[in-house]
């Protein structure tokens, strides 16, 4: 069963299908919706465009839901799919060693260049001991997406799933499309 | 029961499963130093493919090893890939990032899409479906195949192709290196001198299907968990959080002594090791042999999964756990049962299991003739 919707674009934010306010659009808004709506996690800021996305539609999500009491559960997975995998950390690190007389590799621009660290972000974040996944498809698929989630719920343990759409071309093209999946 | 009906590794020890299960059961390895390769500034110890040995300008490296793979798995069946009741599972977690290179060419830009990838592989074998991509860091492998039991029980699919693959470059080796994660010799998984891990080129296939009844000889994926560390996105939890319970939940209530061996991820980074250790140790699973084969093919990366699930059958299809090579002297704090040396088994089952960035854990459970 689906319960509560997240939908972010560089242009607007849906909650429920209901829009919700913010100042800014592209690149600077994912910031203006953290300090808006979250604001007491500071890592925030060392994501990639791709994990601040994910974290924050999550967030979103979450807060609807309420009840956010941080205890360590096992029963809750994350699920995300995508089109561009990691891609905008991928350029940004590749012109990092693109040029031999100018040459600094650096581990938190590598580490981006996986794109399940989203997955990750939002495990830590809310203490979720539970399956994290990420797949890439070439394009938005509901069909393809929502059997997936389905088929997880075969794990022995999961109950729920935050899944969906998180996507990052670059810093000015994004989209993500999550929603809470209850068995 | 999800059986497992083919499969294949191509990787610098071999382009069969035979092949490679031989070079490795004598202790053969292809890891070598590289000095200067890919004008990276420092040198390194790799298993790579022989670069010139591809010349199939239409596809790139990774998608050509991708293509023999799944092409020799099915030679032996008589499966139909290009009905659509069979779905193509890639594991991958870098695929052509080589392209961002603005050094290379040849190719379109587009295929650095890990889905790109996919359909070039799909579109080579004439399969209907969309091919879907497992990219969840260096578990991929085990997820990949966890996705096509999931599909399989589902009764959807005749079939699942399972392919994982990676290939090494100056993105994926500056990354480590920058990391520190690399070690300047050869790996020595769960050694007390280990100081990193290699990285190695490969692409393993396996092919499953759903049968009500299996053989003595069949392999059957009996479970797998994934679950994370919820700790941090570079580093294992110092308690193994995430692999523990991987594990219990794959071992589920099969008896420990049931195990002919647990096939660790090892990398043979300090962290790593050691928190398997610890994670093995809480599943009550510190009696079971312990092995790595990071010090045959390096750390395949996307393939890892797939690459060390089939050796570990062929393995204990010989009636053998396999030698961990590089391993002398144990270095991690909770005893584990490992060795060098090729050791005799008459077990039927194993663990096969993986951690990752993003603090993600996998664990496989594997049984010759099934759960009895």
């Amino acid at each position: 069963m689906m319960k509560h919707s997240v939908i972010i674009t560089p242009e607007h934010v849906l909650v429920d299908g209901n829009p919700l306010e913010h100042n800014e659009s592209g690149s600077t808004m994912l910031t203006d919706l953290y300090r808006k709506y979250i604001g007491d996690y500071p890592k925030f800021f060392k994501m990639d465009t791709l994990s601040k996305l994910g974290f924050i539609a999550s967030e979103l999500l979450l807060n609807i839901e309420g009840n956010r009491d941080f205890e360590p559960r096992e029963d809750r997975a994350v699920i995300l799919f995508n089109r561009n995998a990691s891609l905008q950390a991928d350029t940004h690190y590749q012109s990092t060693i693109q040029n031999p007389d100018n040459f600094f590799p650096s581990p938190a621009a590598f580490v981006y260049t996986l794109p399940n660290i989203v997955t990750g972000e939002i495990a830590i974040r809310n203490k979720y001991f539970g399956e994290t996944s990420f797949i890439v498809i070439e394009n938005y698929d509901e069909k393809i997406i929502e059997k997936n989630l389905r088929l997880a719920f075969q794990d022995p343990i999961t109950t729920s799933i935050i899944g969906g759409w998180v996507d990052c071309e670059d810093e000015e093209h994004f989209e993500a499309k999550i929603f809470l999946m209850e068995k | 029961m999800i059986v497992c009906v083919a499969h294949n590794i191509i990787s610098p020890l071999g382009s069969t499963t035979a092949e490679n299960y031989a070079a490795v059961k004598s202790g053969k390895s292809a890891l070598r130093k590289y000095n200067g390769l890919w004008s990276l500034p420092e040198p390194f110890v790799a298993s790579l493919l022989d670069r010139n040995a591809f010349t199939d300008d239409r596809y790139t490296i990774d998608e050509q090893i991708v293509i023999t793979s799944i092409s020799k798995a099915l030679e032996n069946t008589d499966i139909d890939v290009k009905s659509s009741k069979v779905l193509f599972i890639i594991s991958t977690t870098k695929g052509n990032v080589f392209l961002l290179d603005k050094r290379e060419n040849g190719f379109p830009q587009e295929r650095v899409r890990l889905g790109m990838m996919a359909r070039e592989v799909t579109k080579h074998f004439g399969n209907p479906n969309e091919p879907i991509v497992v990219s969840n860091a260096c578990i991929s492998g085990v997820c990949a195949q966890i996705e096509a039991m999931r599909y399989l029980e589902n009764g959807e699919y005749d079939y699942v192709v399972v392919c994982g693959v990676d290939v090494q470059s100056a993105f994926i080796v500056s990354g480590f290196q920058s990391f520190k994660a690399l070690s300047p010799e050869e790996c020595k998984p769960f050694d007390a001198n280990r100081c990193g891990l290699n990285l190695g080129d490969a692409a393993a296939t396996i092919i499953y299907t759903k049968k009500d009844e299996v053989s003595e000889n069949e392999w059957v994926a009996c479970r797998g968990s994934i679950r994370n560390d919820a700790n941090h996105i570079s580093g294992p939890s110092r308690v193994g959080e995430g692999s523990f319970r991987a594990l219990r939940v794959a071992l589920g209530d099969l008896k420990p002594e049931k195990l002919a061996l647990i096939n660790a991820h090892g990398t043979a980074t300090l962290y790593n090791d050691e928190m398997e250790s610890i994670a093995i140790e809480r599943a009550g699973l510190a009696g079971v042999p312990v092995n790595s084969l990071k010090g045959y093919y390096g750390h395949t990366m996307g393939a890892a999964g797939v690459l060390e699930t089939i050796i570990s059958m062929q393995a204990v299809d010989d009636h053998n756990i396999l030698g961990t090579r590089g391993f002398d002297t144990l270095g991690v704090t909770h005893p584990l049962d490992i060795s060098n040396q090729n050791r005799a088994t008459e077990k039927r089952a194993f663990i096969k299991l993986l951690s990752g960035f993003g603090g993600c854990n996998a664990a496989l459970l594997m049984e010759k003739g099934g759960l009895k």
